[in-house]
């Protein structure tokens, strides 16, 4: 049996309560920040640092950030404190962003005292009602006995099925309240089944589809990397010998040089899965959610093809492409049960179709970015280069625009868990906490964040975090001194109306020079490998400015309400 | 399409939770008919009757994303054909009105009955569909209605196994056409 911390009978307060029960859930960092209403939470926690690692952030979306960082490179649950109010409010972008890509957090907020609930007091909101659409659960916590169960029944729903976030709001006096502490772990809640059921009948069919299949197309999501399939997904795709496309957050599922890798599908996805989306006969979504900027237009999606979309949440299927086959349950449980049916297969010839037009890609794209003609230093060159500098298997960070985007087609991966970016709710600021929170998650391996300009700002002073717990993150900062994406579709869609986009930028040496942050300037190609050298070699944080093109665009594109094959090469 | 439908959830009685349903209809920008919320047969456990007017395809992704709530038991939704469905209607007449035009004569031809007599009024009970109460209403104006109120819609299910009949066994959080 699993000794407890402090389960004995013992009268203890709810603060201590909730440091003993995190700890009890097997939380040795989180992220966080005091405030008036937690006061007694951060008291409780002074005395576990040796079993608690509390990194403070500078600001509540970063600690959020950081603790999806960290949840994302590890599978474990990202834990955030955070004061009531402002400090609440301040968490919401991240709890979203947490909530539209399955990231498992348990969030704990302060809130003034009962007696004063609904008082307008000093520093309360209703973060409950608030955070009601973007949390998979939440709860108010007004005596201290309910702690242990509140946090054990948070842990559970955060991380099992599709995984989210759950916010626990603590009234003050529930934190000072006096109790006999004890833990149970819960793995049971009547009205909450996180595994439907798998419909055998539906694998029979999916195998004889997949048998039958001339031109099949595997589309991998992140449900592949949740539920821990990422052999499983190798296993049935080579056995059937299908050609795979990973979603944004699919990337490193499966590592980038497999043969059978097409690229990543969406918007700025490679050409090839997106061109054959509309030749295919037969897709196979494994653990994704046919987002918006996977699909483009809907009604010209795929329209050869029956479709197969394997995942956990039932709500998933048919809510925007229709499933022919639908399978639920964990992929993980699932694809071994296909695999078993499906017969061995080579589709070699439709391969080359795909392989065609990756070379076509190659050509009038991928070159031309990682080995430009033009003066200007690019993106997709710098992206390469760190890549291969740090061997192809570093964990790579995003904020969120045109560097992302650019991250995600030229950065390689050698193994599953090494991306973190805000995919849904496309966070800027979303970056450089949770590089942070990544490196805490992994600390044996190289964490590079690449960054915008614009995103790099929103979240700027999180160079006091990495100064203050000496965290040695990587961060190249792509810098066009413009809001790039927002520009390209200003120069494609808006006729070069400009609008907002141009920044006026702060000389960012001198702010890595205050917040002690080791940094260089790249202003010519001549510079950039040195600096990618240091990069990677300096033993602590490091940062990395590259002065790049200011009006470079990332190409091929998907353009809004297109269908996926329409997809232009400039 | 759109057309009528019931929904049906059975969810632990927790606070907040009647904000958590309908804010996944109003996210879709969806017109509540009509709700209703009370406690089931079964202690602790709450049933909503919600009634709405949209195409078969939205309603099954709604359904589902209730279901999808770790606190709702089970939800599913029903055409009008599939369900025994009532509403009901109170009255309040003036007490010289009543008495004036032969009330009771009227009440047993609508099946209504008078549930209140005070000094200066009554009140009438109806249950039935909404044409139902409304065809009384439309005659009682001629009365004199002092003050109308009809609730929301209850219902109960066709089919021999009810769907409460699942919440004694292991409840399968998917979404089912009941």
């Amino acid at each position: 049996m699993e000794t407890t911390e402090g389960t004995k009978k013992k009268k203890i307060t709810g603060s201590e309560a909730v440091i003993l029960s995190l700890i009890n859930e097997g939380v040795d960092v989180l992220f966080g920040y005091p405030g008036g209403a937690i006061m007694p939470v951060y008291d409780a926690m002074h005395d576990y640092y040796d079993k608690l690692n509390h990194i403070l952030t500078r600001h509540e979306q970063g600690a959020l950030h950081a603790a999806q960082g960290y949840a994302r490179v590890t599978g474990k649950v990202g834990v955030s404190i955070v004061t009531s109010g402002p400090g609440a409010t301040n968490a919401v972008t991240g709890i979203a962003d947490a909530m539209i890509d399955s990231t498992p957090l348990v969030v704990i907020s302060g809130q003034v005292a009962s007696s004063l609930l609904g008082t307008d007091a000093f520093q309360e909101t209703d973060v409950v009602g608030i955070t009601q659409p973007i949390t998979k659960w939440n709860y108010q916590i007004k005596n201290a006995a309910d702690i242990p169960e509140a946090i054990a029944k948070a842990f559970y729903i955060a991380k099992s099925g599709r995984p989210g976030p759950v916010l626990l709001d603590i009234t003050k006096d529930a934190q000072f309240g006096e109790f006999e502490y004890e833990y149970k772990k819960i793995d049971f809640i009547r009205s909450y089944r996180p595994l439907p059921k798998t419909d055998y009948s539906q694998i029979d069919e999916a195998a004889r589809l997949i048998n039958l299949a001339k031109k099949p197309m595997a589309l991998i999501g992140q449900g592949v990397i949740l539920g821990g399939a990422e052999k499983e997904a190798l296993e049935f795709l080579e056995k059937a010998d299908i050609p795979f496309a990973y979603t944004l957050l699919g990337l490193s599922a499966i590592p980038t040089e497999h043969r059978l890798n097409i690229g990543m599908l969406g918007m700025h996805g490679h050409y090839a899965p997106n061109v054959k989306t509309n030749d295919a006969d037969l897709i196979i979504a494994i653990g994704m959610r046919f987002d918006d900027r996977v699909t483009g237009n809907l009604d010209k999606y795929a329209k050869k093809a029956k479709v197969i979309h394997l995942d956990i949440d039932p709500a998933e299927v048919n809510k925007n492409v229709y499933a022919d086959v639908p399978v639920l349950g964990n992929v993980k449980d699932t694809l071994p049960l296909l695999t078993e049916k499906i017969s061995p297969n080579n589709h070699e010839e439709w391969l080359q179709e795909f392989r065609a037009l990756i070379n076509v890609e190659t050509q009038k794209i991928i070159n031309k970015q990682i080995n430009p003609a033009e003066e200007g230093i690019l993106m997709g060159e710098v992206i390469h280069k760190v890549s291969e500098a740090f061997g192809n298997d570093a964990i790579m960070v995003t904020d969120v625009g045109q560097h992302q985007m650019m991250a995600a087609r030229y950065f390689k991966f050698k193994q599953s868990r090494s991306v973190v970016t805000s995919g849904g709710l496309g966070t800027m600021g979303f970056g450089l906490p949770a590089a942070i929170g990544a490196k805490m998650g992994k600390p044996d391996r190289p964490v590079v964040l690449f960054a915008g300009d614009g995103g790099f700002q929103m979240t700027i002073q999180e160079l006091g975090t990495i100064f203050q717990s000496n965290i040695p993150v990587k961060v190249v900062l792509l810098n066009n001194s413009f809001l790039g994406m927002v520009r390209q579709w200003q120069e494609l869609f808006f006729d070069k109306r400009y609008a907002m986009t141009e920044l006026v930028n702060p000389d960012f040496q001198t702010i890595c020079k205050g917040y002690h942050m080791p940094s260089e300037l790249v202003d010519s190609r001549e510079k950039l490998d040195a600096a990618i050298k240091n990069l990677v070699e300096q033993d602590g944080p490091y940062l990395i400015e590259v002065v790049v093109e200011k009006e470079g665009n990332v190409f091929p594109m998907v353009p809004a309400g297109a269908s996926v094959s329409d997809i232009r090469l400039e | 399409m759109k057309e009528m439908y019931t929904i049906t959830a059975f969810s632990e009685n927790h606070i907040g939770l009647l904000n958590r349903i309908t804010i996944i209809f109003t996210r879709r920008h969806i017109n509540i008919e009509s709700l209703t919320v009370s406690s089931s047969e079964m202690k602790g456990v709450h049933r909503f009757t919600i009634v709405i007017e949209e195409e078969e395809a939205l309603v099954k992704k709604v359904v589902k994303q209730i279901s999808k709530l770790p606190e709702v038991l089970r939800a599913a939704y029903y055409q009008n054909d599939e369900i025994v469905y009532r509403e009901i209607a109170l009255y309040k007449i003036s007490i010289e009105s009543a008495i004036e035009k032969n009330l009771e004569h009227l009440l047993r031809e609508y099946n209504a009955r008078m549930v209140d007599i005070q000094k200066d009024f009554v009140i009438i009970e109806k249950t039935g569909h909404v044409e139902d109460t409304e065809k009384l209403y439309d005659i009682l104006r001629h009365f004199g209605i002092l003050q109308f109120v009809r609730s929301g819609r209850i219902s109960i299910s066709k089919q021999k196994k009810e769907l409460s009949s699942y919440l004694s066994e292991l409840p399968i959080n998917e979404y089912v056409k009941a």
